[in-house]
Formats: structure tokens, C-alpha cells, sequence
């Protein structure tokens, strides 16, 4: 098959450019593409990406393959390869480092920015803060976000804005805090969010629900989170 | 908090909120226009000016035009706060739209209360 790569050396490449590569999948086997990246770097040492858990938890391993976001070490070739061709990039918006290894600066930023933990200004109990079953319910689908990156990076809000609107990631980890009964900096979170950037850039496209490898919703959330500041400000 | 002093309200909720509002003035305003013009086929100009001297019609064709313009101002801003990124040139079209708004609801309601 033909594997399409984005090559990138700051140090000796002028620009990006693109390499071709013919390899054959050793048995015909249907592989993951992180373990033709392997295949690919054994031929040539130089090619550069992340990666570490090898099975979807780590978030490392975000790239755009064949035009979609997602993670190559849960990504079977069968899923994405099409007429026998695959264009692997890195992931849309950010700086290049090298080859498919992306500057997260910004990303890391707007996370930063949600304050992403417990903040509780009532006097620690002796043992720990009780939750009902249904409270923690209400925690489903928002904690498991391991921040690789797909979503906010397949967002044209987040690629025209990245300094100023937070993206889905970061929004789905802010309503993970605005929905937790523990948390008691609801309003001060809230007034953080109510300027026409940080949550209201978001057009509600999707592309982020469309390419999230953990099947979460950021739309969702971004909508929860428009609920609430409306409910505050009416 | 990311501050902006050129949006529509300053508030992100705000502008949301208008924009959904002025959208719903403007689709009751189509739908009447278009129910208006499908059920008077041989339509004159005495009944076409009549329509207009009428207060309530008045009413309702001025704010048309004044959510016409808030949620052009929106929706332009965005679009311009999306793709101009050197501040002065998105300085000067969000300027050029806000002062095309300005003569526009002027125009209007001239347009409105002359026939």
C-alpha cells in the first residue's frame, strides 16, 4: 500500500513536503496504523511522532489520517485506508516540531484556563467529600476526555481563534467542573465563560463529537454550559 | 475572561441570546411577507401602500430592519473576528458594517414613514 507522509525537519527542511512510501503489511494483516509507523521508522530512523501506551488511554498518538482526527494506536488500517492509499498528517492548527509531533502549547493554555480541578472552599472533612451515585452520574462522559487533542484541533473555531476561544476539550473538562456537586466556584467559573469567544465561538458543527476516539460529546457539554449561563443570567 | 469592546453586547451570552431572537423576528416577518404576497395575487399599489400606512405594519417592518442590522452586526463581527487577523483592516470592515447598519435603519424607517 502507499503511505502518504507530512516530513518536517526544521533544522534541515525549508518547508513540509510530503513522502510516499510503498510498503507491504507483513501477512496482510490488518494493523493498526501506529504499528505501521513502526514499520515506516524501521525503514527510515528519522521519522518522528509520539506515541506511548499503544492502546488508546494516553492521548500521544492524535494524528489526522486520511482527513480525520483520531488516535493511530486504536485506529485499524481497515477503518481508514481507501483505495489502497493512506495520508497521514499531523493534527490541523497547531505548530509543527517535527514531522507528526505538534507544538500543544495552546492547547495546554485554554485547558489552563477552566481552572481543571476541585475547587471547594468549605472546610475539608475528615475522611473525604461524599457523592450520591446520581452526582457522580452526572460525571459520565466528561471525565474519561484524556486531552489527545482530536477534537478541538478538527474545530475551524479553534484553529481561527486558538488564543481566545477555549475549544471543545477545554469545555468539556470546564463542565466536568460546573457539574460536580463537589465544586463550589460555579459562579466565578461561570463568569469566566460569559464573553462572545471562550464558549460562544462554538457554532455547534460537531466535528468534535465526529472524530473523538473516546465517543464523548463536547457539544453537549458546550450546550449544558450555555444552559447554565443562561439560567444565571435570567 | 477574553474582553472585546467591538462585539454586538459585549456579552457572548448576550449576542447569542439576540441573535436568536432577531433570527425568529425575521422568520415571522418572511413568512408574513411571503403569506402576504401569496394571497393577494392581483396585489395594487393602493393596497401595497395601504399595508404600510397601516401602524401595526409600521411596528413590525421597523423592527425587522433594527433585527436585520443587530443580527448582521453579530454574525459579521464573528465572521471578521474568524478570518481578518490583522486588527486594523477588521477594524476599519467592522466599522464600514456598523456605519452601513446605521444608514440602512436610517434609510428604513425614511423609506417606512414616507409613503
Amino acid at each position: 500500500m502507499l503511505v502518504s507522509v507530512y516530513r518536517y525537519n526544521p533544522e534541515t527542511d525549508d518547508a513540509p513536503y510530503m513522502q510516499d512510501v510503498h510498503i507491504d503489511i507483513p501477512g496482510g494483516k490488518d494493523i493498526m496504523v501506529l504499528d505501521l509507523l513502526q514499520l515506516l521508522k524501521e525503514k527510515d530512523p528519522t521519522m518522528t511522532f509520539r506515541r506511548s501506551c499503544r492502546e488508546g488511554v494516553c492521548g500521544s498518538d492524535g494524528m489526522n489520517m486520511n482527513g480525520k482526527n483520531g488516535l493511530a494506536c486504536i485506529t485499524a488500517l481497515s477503518q481508514v485506508v481507501e483505495k489502497d492509499k493512506l495520508v497521514l498528517r499531523p493534527l490541523p492548527g497547531l505548530p509543527v516540531i517535527r514531522d507528526l509531533v505538534v507544538d500543544m502549547s495552546q492547547f495546554y493554555r485554554q485547558y489552563e484556563k477552566v481552572k481543571p480541578f476541585l475547587i471547594n472552599d468549605t472546610p475539608a472533612p475528615a475522611i473525604e467529600r461524599l457523592q450520591s451515585p446520581e452526582d457522580r452520574a452526572e460525571l459520565d462522559g466528561l471525565y474519561e476526555c484524556i486531552l489527545c487533542a482530536c477534537c478541538s484541533t478538527a474545530c475551524p473555531s479553534f484553529w481561527w481563534n486558538p488564543d481566545k476561544f477555549i475549544g471543545p476539550s477545554g469545555l468539556l473538562q470546564a463542565y466536568r467542573f460546573l457539574a460536580d456537586t463537589r465544586d463550589t466556584a460555579r459562579e466565578q467559573r461561570l463568569a469566566e465563560l460569559d464573553d462572545p469567544f471562550s464558549v460562544f465561538r462554538c457554532h455547534g458543527i460537531m466535528n468534535c463529537v465526529n472524530v473523538c476516539p473516546k465517543g464523548l460529546n463536547p457539544t453537549k457539554a458546550i450546550g449544558k454550559i450555555r444552559n447554565l449561563l443562561l439560567q444565571r443570567a435570567t | 475572561m477574553v474582553t472585546s469592546i467591538t462585539s454586538f453586547g459585549r456579552s457572548g451570552l448576550y449576542d447569542w441570546m439576540m441573535q436568536r431572537v432577531t433570527a425568529v423576528v425575521l422568520m415571522a416577518y418572511t413568512l408574513f411577507m411571503i403569506g402576504y404576497l401569496l394571497f393577494s395575487s392581483d396585489l395594487s399599489y393602493a393596497q401595497w401602500t395601504g399595508l404600510f400606512q397601516n401602524t401595526a405594519m409600521r411596528i413590525f417592518t421597523l423592527l425587522a430592519i433594527l433585527s436585520l442590522v443587530a443580527h448582521a452586526w453579530i454574525g459579521l463581527w464573528s465572521v471578521s473576528t474568524d478570518y481578518i487577523k490583522q486588527t486594523g483592516i477588521r477594524f476599519v470592515f467592522q466599522s464600514v458594517c456598523g456605519l452601513l447598519a446605521f444608514v440602512y435603519v436610517v434609510w428604513g424607517i425614511q423609506i417606512l414613514w414616507g409613503v
